[in-house]
């Protein structure tokens, strides 16, 4: 460690450092614009100046200054005031002064700073610079002439997301920010620029004059467009949410966001079920609470536990599967599934069916193989970890699969799940050499007929390598349902005699209810199945429905979900539900008492009892402890019967997954600038 | 007064061959060999004890740059790299070397490369120096056809490569850092320091950046003796120099002089004095574009060397010495080149890209004369707020010409305000460059 003394604190810090550093070590507040602790340093708004005794008499860039033993800092001397006031000047000579249309006024680090360091008026009499505006894509709105060329943004889109198409052209004064062919940016990580964005010149484009940011109530929550769980935090006004953005997790999502989290959110108010409806002689009709239930009640009546089946859908919240769950075991029915794409799954053990290496343990990983798996269309957050441990070097990144672009290198082995089999030919050697070998195993390994092999043989392929270890787990599944894991924990599975997806889709039961599920081909169930759709958005699901029950979307319930790592986290209600909508365990716990067979939990710590009660990971939220790979048993699965039929991914348009996003106009308009090019290209 | 056994340019007006033969008959490429069989270290001390300070504008002691290179080559290559994109208005020194003795600098490149472990050099020149990129590849070519550089240089065992690499026009890849950017093939964007390039330099490399000039004079530094070197110019400020003097003089030249020559010996002597007489001076820029301007009253009795420019709150720069007479409209001279600053301002950092264009628009006025008397105060306060403030070097340069004029011409700037104030506007005076 380095000892340094700010303003007479002394701090020690590790070596490397820089000063900036160090001040805030020492609880001091530096002012930065250009300065961000996930990217490179540019030190060049030149606001973090700091004086430093011993060293030239002048002020120093701290962001960009080394620490060293000894050193002696001074962070309010008249000259480091005197010196940020200058800079700030210059800042703002060319800033418009347009902040009460501006959408980042009341979070702009330019205006928090100008009143610590700004004058209280101009002494630039001069013409001011207008900079032409740029098109970034659907998303990130520009207004170029608020711009103070601090960088984020370039450095953010060469480093972060791995796509190096913005740039700075022409010099000095006349230097403007743009992708010089104007032309969207190819990246699902976007939205993070208009957070990154330290003035209004990147804002979001949906968002654009909607609200001034003092008048939003602010909701933490949980992200569930993918399994990663990104931590969010919900801003509404009233009933709306009107914008989402991330919070700081760094074992989870660090401070990004991908863009169909964030985005998404147009899609919470449109094609919304906001009332019950009752299907009579092949219409849907409007209905009340009770006239739902007492529809379902009768089509219930007289039905064998055996002939009634349940399937959860990807954004269910543990809660409500578990109150279907224990409605349908009082029904006498173990017809229960959650996995709408038929993956193959082994639930003996949590470690095969969790990405146990944790996201956070990508960074020390140093060697990967991804197994069906597009992680920048499966879980941009995670590509995004990949890529910055490959940036870090010596990470060799191998797949199997279709090709893709995951803006990192990658060696292509082909795209038969055999090479598992055949020691992933070359790579086997390079994983064996690793001390923390990875493997990811995506859902287009999973959901196939020949899944439960696949599972198996990359299990052993793991053990062979060295993946396996005390200390390490390198056997991860990337999942892409928020629900996925929370159902798994939860078994809502097949009980004893249980029958599964297909074969409840298939015409095995007589009463489907639906909590969510639309991510499966609705028509392939039989015309005289009785369907009760519980959900939020009018998608595949209620179009086939006989009775539609109103549920609550994530940001209108309490509830908790489980990411793919098997990390129990809390999302908090940010609006009530629409019109008659409800919380979803709420309305079965409403519907067990209607038909006599009343759950036994009252109240939201009840149930969250009863969950811990069947499994014991429910009661640790947010904590999830680093474990090593105790038994090396592989799942069931016989690893010769791997067919020869070429992988696929799980997604095929990373803005157009669930519910909300198909509902998104915002999501529409990006699939179809982004993926419908792709996919033409592809032809 | 330099006597003429002791100049090292000896042909620095091309009135010889430029070529390799005309070169060696000179005395270039005389027992290169023998120089490396002493080593390395023996090259930085004679280099360090010579004095010589860097003949680029900053005039940091060169043999002790060298010594900040590692000693021993580790896994990361060591580079020299030759800056000849010589910009700086006024200077006209490098090109003349490059056009007229290039064996100079490539001698120089190899010594100094070996001096510094380094296998490969690269002379950043500026793209406009067409016709001297064009003599200088010959040369090169020349020196590799003869075995001089390339896998065995002089046979001394060294292997050592030279490139040539082409500038764009931009004046801020002079800058050190910002020229290594260019040459890895980036925008000309200065670096931050530390870490400096004897650490992490051209590709992440160790790397040694050196003016054209310091590394000519090299050899005959090596050849002649550190002893001889140091005797020549003033205490600390030793050697011969060339000066490149422009302006309002009847004879615009370059010539190679001792530093620490007087100012007025230096103009009267070689460029045939200042037109109209000595009496007619109005100033000197004596350093190039970015050092502050010298009225008369400092150019009577200043002597031309780092220490003694500096004390008078000026600089030798390249050694640039553009004289102005009394016609000159000095506001508009300068003015002239704050626009030339706000023009080549790399816009990576605030001070120096919002500062310049603010200058450039506050002298344009000034000009006229269109402004209020207290802003000359504002405007010397943005230039104390850009000085100083910035990654690299152009912020100073640009402020300081115009702190110069404020020193010293203020009593003009606040006559011209007061003229227009009273609806009489100053006679154009058209400038050379017009």
């Amino acid at each position: 460690m380095v000892k340094v003394t700010v303003d007479g604190i002394e701090v020690e810090v590790p070596p490397g450092s820089n000063v900036l550093q160090a001040c805030e070590a020492a609880g001091k507040e530096i002012p930065r614009f250009c300065y961000h602790e996930r990217l490179s340093v540019a030190g060049n708004c030149r606001m973090c100046l700091v004086e430093i005794e011993k060293a030239p008499p002048k002020p120093f860039a701290s962001c960009a200054y080394p620490v060293a033993d000894g050193m002696v800092v001074h962070t309010e001397t008249p000259m480091v005031r005197a010196a940020r006031r200058g800079v700030m000047e210059f800042l703002l000579i060319n800033h418009p002064l347009d902040c009460p249309i501006c959408d980042q006024g009341g979070e702009c680090d330019l205006q928090d700073q100008a009143l610590g360091y700004g004058m209280d008026h101009s002494r630039y009499a001069e013409n001011k610079r207008a900079v032409k505006d740029k098109y970034l894509g659907p998303l990130v709105k520009t207004v170029m002439t608020r711009c103070i060329h601090c960088t984020r943004c370039i450095r953010f889109a060469a480093e972060v997301a791995g796509v190096p198409e913005l740039g700075a052209t022409s010099r000095g004064e006349s230097m403007e920010v743009g992708t010089y062919v104007e032309r969207a940016l190819t990246t699902e990580l976007s939205g993070n620029l208009i957070d990154i964005c330290p003035v209004g010149a990147l804002t979001s484009k949906p968002y654009a004059f909607i609200a001034r940011s003092w008048e939003l109530k602010k909701t933490d929550s949980i992200d569930v467009l993918d399994a990663i769980g990104a931590n969010i935090r919900i801003d509404s006004r009233g009933p709306e949410v009107l914008r989402i953005l991330p919070r700081v997790n760094d074992d989870v999502n660090e401070e990004w966001l991908a863009d169909k989290s964030r985005f998404s959110l147009d899609g919470l108010k449109r094609r919304r079920l906001d009332a019950c409806w009752v299907r009579r002689d092949g219409r849907l009709h409007r209905a009340s609470w009770a006239e739902a239930f007492d529809a379902i009640a009768a089509r219930l009546q007289g039905l064998p536990g055996a002939r009634i089946g349940a399937l959860a859908g990807n954004l269910a919240d543990a809660e409500s599967m578990l109150a279907l769950k224990d409605l349908l075991a009082s029904l006498g029915s173990f017809n229960l599934d959650c996995r709408q794409d038929g993956a193959a799954v082994d639930v003996s053990r949590r470690d095969f069916y969790t990405f146990n290496s944790g996201i956070a343990g990508v960074d020390e990983a140093d060697a990967l193989l991804l197994i069906g798996s597009n992680p920048r269309r499966e879980a941009p957050l995670l590509n995004a970890r990949i890529r910055k441990r490959w940036l870090a070097g010596r990470f060799p990144v191998a797949a199997i699969g279709p090709h893709g672009d995951l803006t990192y290198e990658v060696a292509w082995l082909g795209d038969s799940p055999r090479l598992l089999l055949d020691d992933a030919q070359a790579f086997g050697a390079t994983l064996r050499a690793a001390k923390r070998p990875m493997l990811i195993l995506g859902q287009g390994a999973l959901a196939r007929p020949d899944g439960d092999a696949v599972l198996a043989a990359a299990w052993r392929l793991a053990g062979a390598v060295g993946a396996l270890a005390d200390d390490w787990h390198g056997f991860n599944v990337l999942h892409t349902a928020a629900a996925r894991v929370g159902a798994l924990d939860l078994r809502f599975l097949p009980g004893p005699g249980g029958k599964d997806v297909a074969a409840m889709v298939g015409g095995g039961v007589d009463l489907l209810w639906l909590l969510g599920a639309d991510e499966f081909d609705a028509a392939r169930i039989p015309p005289d199945v009785f369907v009760v759709y519980q959900g939020h958005h009018g998608d595949r699901g209620a179009a086939r429905a006989d009775v539609i029950l109103p549920g609550a979307a994530y940001t209108e319930k309490n509830a908790t979900y489980v990411n793919t790592e098997g990390r129990v986290q809390r999302g908090f209600l940010a609006v009530n539900p629409p019109g008659e909508a409800r919380e979803d365990w709420k309305i079965l716990r409403a519907f067990s008492e209607r038909i006599g067979r009343q759950l036994p939990y009252d109240d939201l710590g009840a149930l969250r009892a009863r969950l811990e009660q069947l499994n014991a990971v429910f009661g640790r939220p947010d904590i999830l402890p680093r474990f090593g790979a105790s038994d090396m048993t592989a799942p069931a699965g016989d690893p010769a019967a791997i067919t020869d039929t070429p992988l696929r991914y799980a997604i095929a348009d990373y803005y157009q997954t669930d519910p909300i996003s198909r509902a998104s106009p915002t999501m529409a308009e990006c699939s179809a600038l982004y993926t419908a090019p792709l996919a033409t290209a592809a032809e | 007064m330099l006597r003429d056994q002791d100049r090292i340019f000896t042909n620095l007006y091309g009135l010889q061959d430029w070529r390799l033969a005309g070169a060696r008959a000179r005395g270039d490429w005389d027992r290169t060999a023998a120089i490396m069989a002493r080593g390395p270290d023996a090259i930085v001390e004679e280099m360090k004890a010579s004095g010589l300070r860097g003949r680029g504008g900053a005039g940091f002691p060169t043999g002790m740059k060298w010594s900040f290179m590692p000693k021993q080559e580790g896994d990361r290559p060591h580079y020299l790299v030759v800056n000849a994109d010589e910009s700086e208005p006024g200077t006209c020194k490098d090109r003349d070397i490059m056009r007229h003795d290039p064996h100079k600098l490539i001698e120089g490149c190899l010594l100094a490369s070996f001096a510094m472990r380094a296998h490969a050099c690269y002379i950043y020149i500026r793209g406009e120096f067409f016709d001297e990129a064009r003599r200088l590849q010959a040369a090169i070519d020349e020196a590799y056809e003869a075995g001089l550089i390339g896998r065995d240089a002089c046979g001394s065992g060294w292997r050592f490569d030279l490139f040539l690499h082409r500038g764009a026009g931009a004046y801020i890849c002079g800058e050190e850092t910002a020229l290594l950017e260019s040459l890895e093939g980036k925008k000309g964007m200065p670096r931050l320091k530390p870490p400096f390039p004897a650490a992490v330099g051209l590709y992440g490399c160790p790397t040694t950046v050196n003016n054209v000039e310091s590394i000519a004079v090299a050899p005959t530094i090596l050849r002649r003796g550190a002893a001889w070197f140091s005797a020549l110019g003033r205490p600390k400020n030793a050697g011969p120099k060339v000066f490149c003097i422009s302006g309002h003089v009847e004879k615009p030249c370059n010539v190679e002089e001792e530093l620490g020559i007087p100012l007025r010996e230096l103009i009267e002597r070689y460029a045939g004095g200042v037109r109209g007489g000595w009496d007619n001076l109005l100033g000197v820029i004596p350093g190039g574009a970015s050092v502050p301007v010298i009225p008369k009253s400092i150019c009577d009795t200043v002597l031309m060397d780092f220490d003694s420019l500096r004390d008078v709150k000026s600089g030798l720069g390249t050694a640039a010495v553009i004289v102005m007479d009394r016609s000159t409209d000095i506001i508009r001279a300068i003015a002239r080149l704050s626009r030339f600053y706000k023009h080549e301002s790399c816009g990576q950092c605030t001070p120096c890209r919002e500062g310049t264009g603010w200058m450039m628009r506050v002298m344009d006025r000034m000009v006229e004369g269109r402004a209020e008397p207290e802003e000359i105060d504002t405007l010397e306060q943005v230039t104390r707020q850009v000085e100083g403030h910035t990654i690299c070097a152009l912020g100073d340069a640009a402020a300081w010409p115009i702190q110069g004029l404020i020193r010293h011409f203020r009593p003009v700037m606040e006559e011209r305000i007061a003229h227009y104030k009273a609806g009489r506007t100053p006679r154009p005076m058209p400038l050379a460059a017009e």
